[in-house]
Order: C-alpha cells, then sequence, then structure tokens
C-alpha cells in the first residue's frame, strides 16, 4: 500500500521530537502509527519505517516482532484483551476468558470468521483494583464477569 | 464497616489529595490547587540546592528498589559538556502495581511540575516519559497535559523567565514487562529491542544515548513539587525511619474496597484492610504480596508489620512497589505462584540462559504438581532452578521471579504437598500436560 503523504509528514513529526541524530528513537512510534494505520505491521509498514529512519528491514523487523502489542497478522475491528494475570485469574477473568473463547469460537490470538473480533490473554493491565479487567481496543472494562463480556462482545458485532 | 478513627487518621493525602477534585487534570484547576507553584520557588534556587535539599528530605525512588533520590541525583557528572537527560520511568508492568496510571490520569500535572524541576536540577533539557503502550488514555491525557504546560510557560524555552529550556515528550511502549528495567527502557526508548544492558555503568553516568540519565519512577517525581513546597522535615515527620513520606499503597484482590490508599510510610495491612472495609464477605486472609510479584509474599501472621522500607526486609519481603495483592483461605498459593512464574516466563527477554530456560522449566513443573503428578522431587527442583536464577540472572526480572515460588515453599509447603499426596483434588487437568512444552 502506498502511504499518504500526510501519514509521511506524521512520520517526520514522531522523529523531529527526538534530538538531531537520534531518529531511531522514532521506532516504536512509527510502528504504532503504521499499524493503525494497516491494522498490523505489514511487510510495507516495515519497510515504510526503515526508508524513514535509515535502517535496513530486518532491524526493524527484529524490533517489532519483539513487542506484544505489534500483530504479525491481520486483526479484527476491535482488539479484546482480558487479563488473566494471577490476581485478575482469582477474581474471574479466567472464566471471562474462558467464556467469551466459546462464545466468539477463538482461542488466544485469533480472529473472528467476520474479521470483527480478535480475542487475546493479557498480562497484568495495572488496573488490579478493578479486577478482573477487559479492554476493547484498550478502553478498560471493569470487574467484568462472563455475562457482561459477552454482552460487549455481542454489542461489538 | 465503616473505618476506625485509628485507620483514618492513617490516611494521609498528599499525592492523591487532587484526585478527588473535579477536573485537577486541567491547567486552571491544578493552578488554583497550587499547582506550579513548588516549579517557582525551586527555580529561585541553585541546582546543587535542590539536589542537597533532595538529599536531606530523605525521599526514595517509588519503582520499587528505594534507591535515594536525592543521590541518584547527585551522581550526574556536571560540566561535562554532555547533555543531560530525565526519563520517567512509567511503564507499570509488576502484577499488581496499579498507582502510576491513576496518577498521571487524576493529576498529570504534579508529575510535569515534577519533572521541570528534577530536570532544572539536573541540568537536562529533555525529558522523556515511557509510558507503557496500553495506557492509551493515561499516555492522551498527559500528552495534553504538556501542551497545557507548554502554552503558559512552564515547559519550552525561558521557563517563567529564568533562562532554563525544557522539552517533555512522552514516548509510548508496545507491550513488554521487561522495558520497565530501567537499562532495557532506555534501549527500547533509543529505538531497539528492549534488553536489559551491563551495570555498572549506571544510567546516571551513562544513560540514554550514552550520556548522563536519571531515571525515575513517576511516583519518585511526582513527590517532588509537594516536598519543595513542604519542606524536608515535613516529609521526614510523615513516614518513619529511613522511610520518609507517603505511599501509596495499592489494595486489590479479596477486600471490600479495592483501591489505592495513600498512608504515611510504616502503615500496617490490618490498618489497611480497616480503612479498605475489611476482606470480602466469606473470605480471611491467607497470603499477600508486599509490593507486587517480585516481593516474596507474606502471611496472616505479618499483618501487623509496618510496611516501610526496612521492616518488610526484616519481615523476609521487600517493599517493592506497595502494591498490595490480597488472597484468602479460598486461593490457592500454589495455583497463584505458577500463574505468576508462567508470567515471568512469557516475559523473559531471552538473554541470560537461567531466566529464560529457568521459568520455562518452573512453568512445567508447577503443571504437573497443579495435575495432580508432582513428586516430592519436584519441589527440590523447584529450589534448584531459584538457586540458578536468584542472583545469577542478568537482571531483576529473574530474581524476582524466584520469589513466588520460595516464599510459598517455606510458608505454604503444605499446599504443596497435598497435590503431591493426593489430598487435595488437581487444579489442572492431566490433559493440559499432553504436547506442554
Ligand atoms: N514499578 C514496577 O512496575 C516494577 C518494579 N520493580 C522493582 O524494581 C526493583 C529492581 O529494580 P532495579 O533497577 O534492578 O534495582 P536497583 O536496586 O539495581 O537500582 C535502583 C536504582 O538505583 C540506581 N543505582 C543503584 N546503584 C547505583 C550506583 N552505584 N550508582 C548509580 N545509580 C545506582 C539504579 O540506576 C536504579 O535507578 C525491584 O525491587 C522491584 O520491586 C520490578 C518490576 C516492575
Ligand atoms: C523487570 C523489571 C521491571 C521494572 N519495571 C519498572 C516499572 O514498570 N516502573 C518503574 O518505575 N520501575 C521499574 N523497575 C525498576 C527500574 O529498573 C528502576 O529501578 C526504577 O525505575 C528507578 O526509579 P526510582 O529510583 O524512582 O524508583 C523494573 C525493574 C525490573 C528489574
Ligand atoms: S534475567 Fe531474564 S529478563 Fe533479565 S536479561 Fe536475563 S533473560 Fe532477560
Ligand atoms: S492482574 Fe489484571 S490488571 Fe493487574
Amino acid at each position: 500500500m502506498a502511504y499518504s503523504e500526510e501519514l509521511r509528514e506524521k512520520a517526520r513529526e514522531i522523529m523531529d521530537r527526538y534530538p538531531e541524530g537520534k531518529q531511531r528513537s522514532g521506532l516504536l512510534p512509527m510502528l504504532h502509527l503504521v499499524q493503525s494505520e494497516d491494522g498490523y505491521v505489514t511487510p510495507e509498514g516495515i519497510a515504510f519505517c526503515s526508508e524513514m529512519i535509515g535502517i535496513t528491514k530486518a532491524q526493524v523487523a527484529a524490533v517489532s516482532t519483539f513487542y506484544t502489542m505489534y500483530k504479525r497478522e491481520p486483526t479484527g475491528d476491535f482488539l479484546v484483551s482480558v487479563c488473566t494475570n494471577t490476581l485478575c485469574d482469582v477474581m474471574g477473568g479466567q472464566k471471562v476468558y474462558d467464556e467469551l473463547s466459546e462464545y466468539l469460537g477463538v482461542g488466544h490470538d485469533e480472529t473472528t470468521a467476520d474479521g470483527k473480533i480478535t480475542l487475546e490473554h493479557a498480562e497484568c493491565l495495572a488496573a488490579c483494583d478493578y479486577a478482573p479487567v477487559m479492554t476493547v481496543n484498550y478502553e478498560f472494562y471493569d470487574r467484568v464477569d462472563g455475562d457482561q463480556a459477552v454482552g460487549v462482545a455481542k454489542a461489538l458485532q | 464497616m465503616s473505618p476506625s478513627p485509628e485507620a483514618l487518621a492513617k490516611l494521609t493525602p498528599v499525592l492523591t489529595k487532587r484526585w478527588l477534585s473535579p477536573d485537577a487534570w486541567k491547567i486552571d484547576v491544578y493552578e488554583r490547587l497550587d499547582g506550579y507553584a513548588a516549579l517557582r520557588k525551586a527555580m529561585r534556587h541553585h541546582p546543587d540546592e535542590l539536589i542537597a535539599f533532595m538529599k536531606e528530605s530523605g525521599h526514595r525512588g517509588r519503582g520499587g528498589a528505594g534507591f535515594p533520590v536525592g543521590m541518584k541525583w547527585a551522581f550526574i557528572p556536571q560540566n561535562d559538556g554532555k547533555p543531560h537527560y530525565l526519563v520517567v520511568n512509567a511503564d507499570e508492568g509488576e502484577p499488581g502495581t496499579c498507582k502510576d496510571l491513576p496518577l498521571m490520569t487524576n493529576d498529570p500535572h504534579s508529575l510535569i511540575e515534577g519533572i521541570v524541576i528534577a530536570s532544572y536540577a539536573v541540568r537536562a533539557a529533555r525529558a522523556f516519559v515511557y509510558i507503557r503502550g496500553e495506557a492509551v488514555h493515561a499516555a492522551r491525557r498527559l500528552r495534553n497535559a504538556v501542551e497545557e504546560a507548554r502554552a503558559k510557560g512552564y515547559v519550552g524555552e525561558n521557563i517563567l523567565g529564568t533562562g532554563f529550556d525544557l522539552d517533555i515528550v512522552v514516548h509510548s511502549g508496545a507491550g513488554a514487562y521487561i522495558c520497565g528495567e530501567e537499562t532495557a527502557l532506555l534501549d527500547s526508548l533509543e529505538g531497539f529491542r528492549g534488553q536489559p544492558r551491563l551495570r555498572p555503568p549506571f544510567p546516571a553516568t551513562h544513560g540514554l544515548y550514552a550520556s548522563p540519565t536519571v531515571i525515575n519512577n513517576v511516583g519518585s517525581i511526582a513527590s517532588v513539587p509537594h516536598i519543595v513546597l513542604g519542606g524536608a522535615d515535613w516529609w521526614k515527620s510523615l513516614g518513619s525511619e529511613n522511610s520518609a513520606g507517603t505511599m501509596i499503597y495499592s489494595l486489590s484482590g479479596r477486600v471490600k474496597n479495592p483501591g489505592q490508599y495513600e498512608c504515611g510510610m510504616g502503615t500496617t495491612l490490618n490498618e489497611l484492610l480497616d480503612l479498605a472495609g475489611g476482606m470480602a464477605d466469606g473470605h480471611n486472609l491467607k497470603f499477600w504480596t508486599p509490593g507486587g510479584s517480585s516481593t516474596p509474599m507474606l502471611a496472616a501472621e505479618h499483618a501487623d508489620v509496618p510496611l516501610d522500607f526496612d521492616s518488610v526486609a526484616k519481615a523476609g519481603s521487600i517493599l517493592g512497589t506497595t502494591a498490595m495483592m490480597i488472597f484468602s483461605d479460598q486461593d490457592c498459593p500454589v495455583y497463584a505462584s505458577y500463574r505468576w512464574i508462567r508470567f515471568y516466563a512469557h516475559e523473559s527477554c531471552g538473554k541470560c540462559t537461567p531466566c529464560r530456560e529457568g521459568n520455562y522449566w518452573m512453568t512445567r513443573v508447577y503443571r504437573r504438581i497443579l495435575s495432580g503428578q508432582g513428586t516430592h522431587d519436584d519441589l527440590d527442583t523447584l529450589l534448584d532452578a531459584c538457586d540458578n536464577l536468584l542472583g545469577r540472572s542478568f537482571c531483576g526480572l529473574g530474581d524476582g521471579a524466584t520469589s513466588c515460588v520460595t516464599s510459598s515453599l517455606k510458608l505454604f509447603k503444605q499446599d504443596y504437598l497435598d497435590y503431591i499426596e493426593g489430598r487435595r483434588q488437581p487444579l489442572l487437568k492431566a490433559s493440559d500436560l499432553v504436547g506442554a512444552h
């Protein structure tokens, strides 16, 4: 995909935030930028970052695969993440995850056939006082139970 | 049940005092609530005086290790001709920890004001806030607040007419717990995979772009304006010996009212439980962490330990981030440890063998025990693996992983034996083991 001049301008703005000669610092924000455009980190996105920053595509790919938030395959319109770290788990988070998984018919990091929802289990989301916690495109839902979670999923569909 | 007067007297909102004021995250509201008064006061002093003042206050880092803040600032070499940086660690990933994100959401300007004062003290012209990527909402708040502060002349060029320039960049991570470790954070901020660097040299001399860099936690920096306004003696008077000031205690789990309770250092779990309305109905305290999953768990008998750096260490744990996850007699310490080890195995950056392999193997041993197929030897295997991790890992992630294993084995060995000797129903299915890798 060819990227718009507007996106290039945004990428240049990102690089400008960092000291002269340290433009590589803009790589993580730039990967967020291309991912928000394409839905995941595509080969084109990698090529774009490599060209803008002036490092190799292999260097960009090595960075993007290190971080959980950069997806390597197309994700649904909504990324539903359920915290199943210990505290949320014992407060019911694993059950919420299991019920969502059953309702949607997908497992961790999988997307429903209609391309709407990707499900994942997440590690602690730093909102443990609201456990169990779920996010939809990183917006928080507090103290969810299975029924509420399935209700949210239905509404998204 | 409402809290007792004694417990209420412990509540000391300083960092959290504006959280209940409507719209305190807006700059004009913040200014009305003493906002940016500390900056004006601080900038009337020489930077060296400020560093000396921070030492005097006894303020210690809120990121978990409790390193003295003033001492860290004093490590920054002066007149070395290199640029200096301030980096705020807002990665908040330690399981149980949930104090920094609400702080940045409810009172972002206190962090910004602290950043400007700290940067002025260590002569940094650029500051970065490395915030965890999932915290989209808090990052948005903070970015808006930086722009508001810039428009009012608190950030940018010639701040308050003093000739001091400072630019602040809010930089979002991308979901890797290890990037909270300060040197991994620096690599990540430089646009690399977030893997720890060898220390020493410490970031104070070789930090961001190999220049002198102060890295402090959100809470460490957001406290600074309060300390500047209230004075060093006041800050010391709020805490206990060697642990100055207040602490945001984050209570989660089996309590009636989970949440953030800010009290003077040295408050006990019993007092905090009192504030939080007690244990949830039908639950009795069994085990808890004083400061996140990397701190050894404690039992009900420790509920009277004053929660400050020294007393918690004496009780065999670490104050950490005061992330108090509270579990009851209906929760299983073996399962909790298993789940944490799975977390560490997932988040291990893979750089060193003890951590990469050790956590992977411990996950398997835990699965075996929890599915009713464990043996007595498995307990030795776990301790052996911890022996190979603690002190032999490249960074604190590997060390921290052992905490839950060794502490649960020490306090709750019977729970392990109950699975191994068949007195307790397996929690995991044997089929979970098939193909487990
Ligand atoms: N807030 C969170 O989400 C998390 C916090 N932690 C906490 O992190 C802690 C471990 O962090 P570390 O950085 O490994 O602890 P550390 O004790 O090695 O270092 C603490 C701070 O003091 C500085 N320092 C220490 N010795 C120094 C020296 N000689 N010269 C200059 N500076 C020096 C370090 O640069 C660092 O900033 C654990 O206690 C744990 O509680 C761990 C995971 C997550
Ligand atoms: C694996 C690991 C993760 C860490 N994550 C964080 C974090 O998310 N936030 C934080 O402030 N400190 C974290 N730390 C501690 C930092 O390395 C460092 O000690 C701290 O940011 C220093 O700030 P302070 O002196 O103000 O406490 C982590 C340490 C380790 C070993
Ligand atoms: S201890 Fe773990 S996280 Fe730390 S460097 Fe080694 S492998 Fe990486
Ligand atoms: S354990 Fe789920 S948000 Fe912390």
